[in-house]
């Protein structure tokens, strides 16, 4: 009988223990995303959240798909590797859709000088112009065809 | 059909398994995109950028990046002979709209676009107390902003100053390389519009990438080397003076 008392404290403390040890599986299994450790040490599902974003730009293997005749022009000039996106903007719900979602013109008036405005940072061999001074005020697609800009390349308009 | 004990021993084993496999369901569509067989950096090439802030704004369209608040900038950075560690550097708005003409017209002037750094050994991931930020695969540094808390310890670890607290989410942000385009094969929104070329999204693992060619023939460097975080942005021509 005195036996059984001895160890009777010892069983209470074990099962205190062994409770909060499936207490504490139980609320992990239950709080625990399902898809934890999918992937690494992190929620397998946050990766496809964030890939799901839709896209904003097409890039432009979709432009040229349906605008060759562009491309074709630009592939002479020197603008053959400035992207469509790079001046018309992000255009990926008009590449889905194009009756949708019709593109604006961009504003060649402060488009061009975006890039080509003077500027003692940029790299020496840059084209710069001091808009004032090489335009005199008129837009900069009154010379140039922004799609081939350059004069020798046939560019001219 | 009757089954003897050695039977049924042998078969509840294959039963187990079987189980396993109607617990998880069917497994998700397949995508096309294998994380482990790529390798994701940038080369970012100071020689040709020409700090126009299309890549600002690009970045800013196609993630929802908020005004005032930036995943990637550009920096113009002035050094002049007598100050080469003390350049003179500014950053207008990130440079989103580009740069005025500078009133430095003597020493070198020159424009650093900046970004996530994705580092293999990312100090930003080691102290997220809650492991919202985690490395893919593929060498990307990720948030999951379900699970962060917002306690704003990785913005202050980030060496590079590239994460920001986001003022309505209220969750740590940063660049994420794209990774909706880039699992999709498309590059990233700022390599996608940089006009000169001098962003270049990089896929180390892929042998045909002209990145290793570019890097067995430049001298290229990332920032901050000293503090071996293992930065995956490779800048050719890079300034001693860049911080």
């Amino acid at each position: 009988m005195n036996k059984f008392q001895d160890y009777a404290h010892l069983i209470r403390v074990a099962a205190v223990f062994l409770l909060g040890a499936i207490a504490f599986v139980a609320v992990r299994a239950a709080i625990l995303p399902k898809s934890f450790g999918q992937y690494g040490h992190f929620r397998g599902d946050a990766l496809k959240e964030i890939m799901s974003r839709p896209l904003g730009y097409a890039g432009h293997q979709e432009c040229e798909g349906c605008h060759p005749d562009v491309l074709e022009v630009k592939v002479k000039g020197v603008h053959a590797h400035v992207n469509c996106e790079s001046c018309h903007g992000p255009l990926a719900k008009h590449a889905e859709d194009p009756t949708v979602v019709k593109p604006v013109l961009p504003n060649v008036a402060t488009l061009c000088v975006r890039c080509h405005s003077e500027n003692v940072a940029k790299p020496g061999g840059f084209p710069q112009v001091d808009q004032k001074e090489h335009a005199q005020g008129q837009l900069c697609n009154t010379c140039h065809q922004p799609h081939s800009p350059g004069f020798d390349a046939g560019g001219k308009k | 059909m009757s089954l003897n004990r050695r039977q049924i021993l042998l078969l509840l084993p294959a039963a187990a398994v079987a189980w396993e496999f109607v617990l998880a369901g069917t497994p998700d569509e397949a995508p096309n995109y294998n994380a482990t067989a790529h390798w994701w950096g940038m080369l970012l090439d100071i020689t040709k950028c020409i700090g126009c802030g299309s890549c600002v704004q690009a970045c800013a369209n196609e993630n929802d990046v908020p005004d005032g608040y930036f995943r990637t900038w550009v920096e113009r950075y002035h050094v002049d002979d007598w100050h080469i560690d003390n350049p003179v550097v500014d950053s207008p708005d990130g440079g989103k709209e580009g740069f005025p003409q500078s009133d430095w017209k003597d020493g070198k002037n020159f424009f650093v676009p900046k970004l996530c750094n994705h580092c293999v050994d990312s100090p930003c991931t080691q102290v997220c107390p809650v492991g919202a930020t985690f490395h893919t695969a593929d060498g990307v540094v990720l948030i999951d902003y379900n699970y962060c808390l917002g306690c704003r310890y990785c913005i202050q670890a980030c060496p590079y100053g590239c994460r920001f607290f986001h003022p309505t989410r209220h969750t740590a942000e940063k660049c994420t390389l794209c990774y909706h385009r880039i699992t999709k094969g498309l590059t990233t929104a700022c390599c996608e519009v940089c006009p000169t070329g001098a962003r270049q999204l990089a896929d180390l693992k892929n042998p045909n990438d002209p990145i290793h060619a570019f890097l067995k023939t430049h001298s290229v460097q990332v920032l901050k080397p000293h503090l071996a975080t293992g930065a995956k942005m490779f800048y050719n021509g890079l300034d001693g003076s860049v911080r």
